[in-house]
């Protein structure tokens, strides 16, 4: 597969978040604020890639009976130490994210690509594709953290100073007071409802170019 | 091929053993070095959080201990909220106790038990109340915390004689504390728990502002 292919899949064809609907336990429960999504978003893209990079090298070499028990723990190393460096680190954003750092390694995401792409694709596609499917995933947590801190709290961008250091303390803008924000937004069906318009927004956005160019593409992918 | 399975097989799940034995020692040797690296960071972080929170709890009076480490048990299920033992911080100035920052537990709150540090000054008047742990509705019961109102200034100064032991209420229940538009459940545990705080220390009074312990010696009873 081409580079062009690979980015073009995980960024919008194939976008985890948004069109495989894969990891929805985080990318719901955590995209309540910008900062917060950043965070975990960041967190699964280094996790992504590190486990993509070993999955290439090692894959081939691996008898297929412990294939998948090695990607597990490989996957469960990386996103501890993840976890630690953030407790350590970022000891704001370590708890705001709370369990969802951790659970980074049932996301099937993480697994999906180590075992059915990266396993069996030269060291270069699998880290593209790390990259591309973690930019892809977090572009999604970003687009609902967005969306969902301008309704619920009538802001944008506070509390990055968790991720970014004290200096950047009393960043963000308050647009409007939190109490005339939509208190749905801030809550698990509010963000239900917002994916599934995003959803809406994506499949009306393929049909209409399916309409154009009148050709048979597989557009709404939703395995797993 | 027949008289060769056997052995090839077994050879075959031996590799793999020795595979994912030599994967889960990488693993757990990489987790091993960031936990040694981070847990130094880790242990500060914490430390610099604990006293960041007592501190902004008892506001801005003077003190010369460290309570993180000059600390009581207490336990009190009926007034304290919690059937585990809880731990009390004392605040000492020249060796003399003039504070106490009580851990305890609203175990009532709408979404499960919410978790107080209450600070009370040896007059039995409150320095103040903090909420450390909750989970309650967001822009309902969270306002109870300090970084989304003020709400729970209302109890600074406040204490067992002021407003008297009936109004230890929210407003709806005839007491003088507010609540809050959609949430009531919550304020009321808070008062209910931050009174029953005040209580605990007005029956362990001596106790909880005993004399210094003995330097270097530890700082329980």
């Amino acid at each position: 597969m081409d580079a062009r292919a690979i980015l073009r899949e995980g960024l919008l064809d194939r976008n985890p978040g948004l069109v495989q609907l894969l990891g929805l336990c985080p990318l719901l429960a955590v995209s309540n604020s910008l900062a917060n999504a950043l965070g975990l978003g960041l967190a699964t893209l280094g996790v992504l890639i590190v486990s993509n990079l070993v999955a290439a090298l090692a894959g081939p070499y691996l008898p297929r009976e412990v294939r998948l028990a090695v990607f597990v723990i490989v996957i469960a190393a990386a996103v501890t130490s993840v976890e630690l460096a953030m407790a350590a680190w970022w000891p704001g954003l370590h708890d705001s994210l709370g369990i969802f750092l951790p659970l980074i390694i049932t996301n099937c995401l993480v697994l999906a690509r180590a075992e059915s792409f990266a396993s069996r694709q030269p060291l270069s596609s699998a880290l593209l594709d790390g990259m591309a499917m973690g930019t892809g995933f977090l572009v999604a947590l970003l687009l609902l953290g967005t969306v969902r801190e301008l309704l619920g709290s009538g802001s944008l961008g506070v509390g990055l100073e968790m991720l970014l250091g004290p200096e950047f303390a009393g960043a963000g803008w308050q647009l409007f007071p939190q109490s005339n924000g939509l208190l749905l937004a801030l809550l698990p069906p509010g963000a239900f409802v917002l994916l599934g318009l995003l959803l809406a927004l994506g499949n009306w956005r393929a049909a209409a170019r399916k309409h154009v160019a009148a050709e048979p593409a597989g557009v709404t992918d939703t395995a797993a | 091929m027949d008289t060769r399975s056997p052995d090839s097989a077994t050879r075959r799940a031996l590799r793999a053993a020795a595979v994912l034995a030599v994967a889960a020692a990488c693993a757990v040797g990489l987790v091993a070095v960031v936990h040694e690296l981070a847990t130094p960071r880790i242990v500060d972080v914490q430390r610099a959080r604990r006293v960041a929170q007592l501190t902004a709890v008892m506001g801005n009076i003077a003190y010369d201990n460290d309570p993180l480490s000059d600390i009581v048990s207490v336990h009190d299920p009926e007034l304290l909220g919690s059937e585990e033992p809880l731990v009390a911080h004392r605040v000492r100035r020249g060796g003399e106790a003039v504070a106490v920052l009580v851990n305890a537990v609203a175990p009532d709150g709408y979404a499960g038990p919410i978790r107080l540090i209450v600070a009370v000054d040896a007059q039995g008047r409150l320095l103040g109340v903090r909420v450390v742990e909750h989970r309650e509705t967001p822009c309902l019961g969270d306002l109870i915390d300090e970084r989304r109102s003020d709400w729970i200034h209302g109890f600074d100064g406040r204490s067992l004689g002021d407003p008297p032991v009936a109004r230890w209420q929210v407003r709806k229940d005839g007491g003088d504390f507010d609540q809050f538009t959609g949430a009531t459940i919550t304020p009321r545990v808070i008062v209910r728990a931050v009174r029953g705080v005040l209580e605990y220390v007005a029956r362990h009074h001596d106790e909880l502002f005993g004399a210094a312990p003995a330097p270097g010696g530890p700082g329980t009873p």
